[in-house]
């Protein structure tokens, strides 16, 4: 829309053609980098020239390997792809306005259905950010409770990716393996919340409910699993050339890039940027455990392969000392303000059982102001931006989910590679379009 | 130790009047440990490229909101407050700090000048705002819809859309 028209690589469809970096100067790099396809679906779709030697093809948005319904339109010269734009939106379900008529109780419901792979950390942004507004202190065991629940969800999260990483890339029997121990880690999440998935467990002022009898036992026991499970992949995969030569310098990256593009999470890690908010900018008790950043060299999908399965001996590290350390007490505040009365009070107090109808039906009134909390998902950077009118219900909600902007780095990931490639690709992003489309 | 400066008969607050703070010539409020920065539209894509220059590395978010409904706002003197507001959130890595730059947006001109040479990321969140607010991008490459249908009508993240009583749009589908 806004191209010059003296733009050097003005082609029959514009100036949206992507030049070799050679070529193309330095801000039309940048143009690249934040590279669009320039024209509308129809032109893209009927009238492509004869003579530019280009195809234009749709990948999705029913696509197996799409993880979802995200939809991809490919420039192709030859088996190369040219430009990708993603196209999303299938999903859109307009959460961030839903999430406006329901009070900060209710809220937890919806934002957990947005990253339905890693639930808790949607909940856990929501609580955050809400907790900034009302200015809540928590109890330790609280803060403890919810980062055990962080890192088990996180290894449940990137054994998903393990598993499906391998499906795209054919290795089948990798994603029964990751799906095997992921099951393992929803069981013990069933075990804690009730649910599989989209557990509501993490609340304004705490947690849902204490942790059950005999957890530690059952979380130990898994996470003696996993390091010899994690040598199993190693040798399936890590060491297997063939699954070397599928992703070694395949989708690279570099930190200027990402940074630009605004990509966080694995995907800036891969880079060789060490940067996570537990260990940056820690949130919850992260200052108080001992745990190592993950960072790869290259910025290419094996890096970011390897940086998911050792994120996932750097949860299980966090997840012992979490054992060790949990403390006592309280698994929620304690103000009479955001928590109901316990029940029993409410057979023999008439004023708790008001209070206790008030906060389930009115809700609690959160004072004006703004705030936006973030924590590091298996993703990336997930944040919440509250806008607080000062009544019960959130004025704005909005998530800044990691796989959104994630997403928008396809495109130069693409550039320049095989078509054979871009389902490592996508793969390697891993989206979750629960999250894109909100 | 605020009680007991409350309790003296001092008739201002002493914390609430020290000389406001300036970055870059736009006013800084600090709310709950976070700088906010409010720029005016123009000072805008400056304001991000200098501060990117300083190390304000990675634009992580632009926000819409609607402020139509909530007049209760606490601005900076000097700071008109308008309908709209864009919050555009900034990271720098090496200060490990957080920065908001709130923006007031009027809904008789809903311009902002785009974001997209200094953070080509901000390309998809500008879209999302323009999709769901109608907030426009001056000079943003591919001002489309993103998770709306393209021929929706209506900004539905707008306080006046209303919910629940909107027919159901489908593409192409026969008039009756």
């Amino acid at each position: 829309m806004t191209a010059t028209e003296e733009s050097p690589h003005l082609t029959d469809e514009g100036a949206q053609e992507m030049a070799p970096r050679i070529v193309a100067g330095g801000t039309e790099v940048l143009r690249e980098v934040g590279s669009v396809l320039r024209m509308s679906e129809a032109e893209a779709g009927e009238d492509a020239p004869d003579d530019a030697e280009t195809t234009i093809i749709n990948m999705g948005p029913q696509h197996p390997s799409t993880h979802g319904v995200l939809r991809l339109m490919l420039e192709l010269d030859g088996e190369t792809v040219l430009r990708t734009k993603p196209v999303i939106g299938y999903l859109h379900t307009g959460m961030e306005k839903t999430g406006e008529s329901l009070t900060y109780l209710q809220g937890g419901t919806n934002v957990t259905r947005m990253d339905y792979a890693s639930p808790i950390f949607n909940e856990l942004a929501f609580c955050l950010s809400a907790e900034q507004l009302l200015g809540l202190e928590l109890p330790p065991r609280a803060t403890w409770i919810r980062m055990l629940m962080s890192e088990l969800n996180r290894l449940t999260s990137h054994f998903l990716f393990l598993a499906t990483n391998g499906m795209d890339l054919g290795s089948t029997s990798m994603m029964i393996y990751g799906w095997r121990e992921r099951e393992e880690g929803l069981r013990i999440l069933e075990m804690i919340t009730g649910l599989r998935m989209n557990h509501n467990f993490i609340r304004v002022g705490g947690t849902a409910a204490d942790l059950p009898d005999g957890w530690q036992q059952r979380l130990t026991e898994y996470l003696d699993s996993i390091p010899e499970r994690l040598e199993e992949y190693e040798v399936l995969m890590t060491n297997q050339p063939i699954w070397r030569e599928r992703l070694q310098g395949v989708g690279s990256i570099t930190t200027e890039e990402a940074l630009a593009l605004g990509a966080t999470g694995p995907i800036l890690r891969s880079t060789g940027y060490a940067w996570d908010l537990r260990r940056d900018m820690p949130y919850l008790a992260y200052d108080q455990v001992d745990f190592d950043v993950i960072v790869g060299t290259y910025g290419d999908c094996f890096d970011r392969y390897a940086i998911r399965l050792n994120e996932v001996r750097e949860s299980v590290k966090i997840l012992r000392q979490v054992i060790e350390m949990m403390p006592a007490g309280d698994y929620r505040t304690q103000d009479k303000k955001v928590t109901p009365p316990p029940r029993a009070r409410i057979d023999e107090s008439m004023e708790a059982l008001i209070h206790h109808f008030k906060i389930f039906t009115e809700g609690f009134k959160v004072p004006e102001g703004d705030a936006y909390a973030a924590v590091e998902s298996p993703r990336g950077e997930l944040g919440v931006y509250l806008v607080s009118d000062g009544s019960a219900k959130p004025y704005r909600m909005h998530v800044r989910g990691p796989s959104f902007v994630n997403l928008q780095v396809l495109p130069h990931l693409m550039h320049g590679g095989l078509i054979a490639d871009a389902v490592a690709i996508i793969s390697s992003v891993d989206p979750i379009m629960g999250e894109v489309d909100r | 130790m605020s009680e007991t400066t409350a309790a003296t008969d001092e008739p201002v607050a002493p914390d609430a009047a020290p000389e406001p703070e300036l970055l870059h010539g736009a006013p800084v409020v600090r709310v709950r440990g976070q700088r906010v920065v409010h720029a005016s539209r123009d000072e805008l894509v400056g304001l991000v490229r200098t501060l990117r220059d300083e190390g304000w590395l990675q634009c992580l978010d632009v926000i819409g909101v609607d402020q139509l409904a909530n007049p209760h706002r606490d601005l900076p003197e000097g700071i008109a407050p308008e309908r709209f507001e864009l919050v555009v959130l900034l990271i720098s890595h090496s200060a490990r700090e957080r920065l908001r730059i709130c923006v007031q947006v009027p809904e008789s001109d809903p311009v902002v000048p785009t974001l997209f040479e200094v953070h080509p990321g901000t390309e998809a969140m500008e879209r999302e705002a323009f999709d769901l607010f109608g907030i426009r991008f001056d000079g943003h490459p591919d001002l489309t819809r993103i998770l709306m249908p393209e021929d929706w009508e209506g900004h539905p993240l707008r306080k006046d859309y209303g919910i629940g009583r909107i027919p159901v749009q489908f593409k192409d589908a026969p008039d009756a």
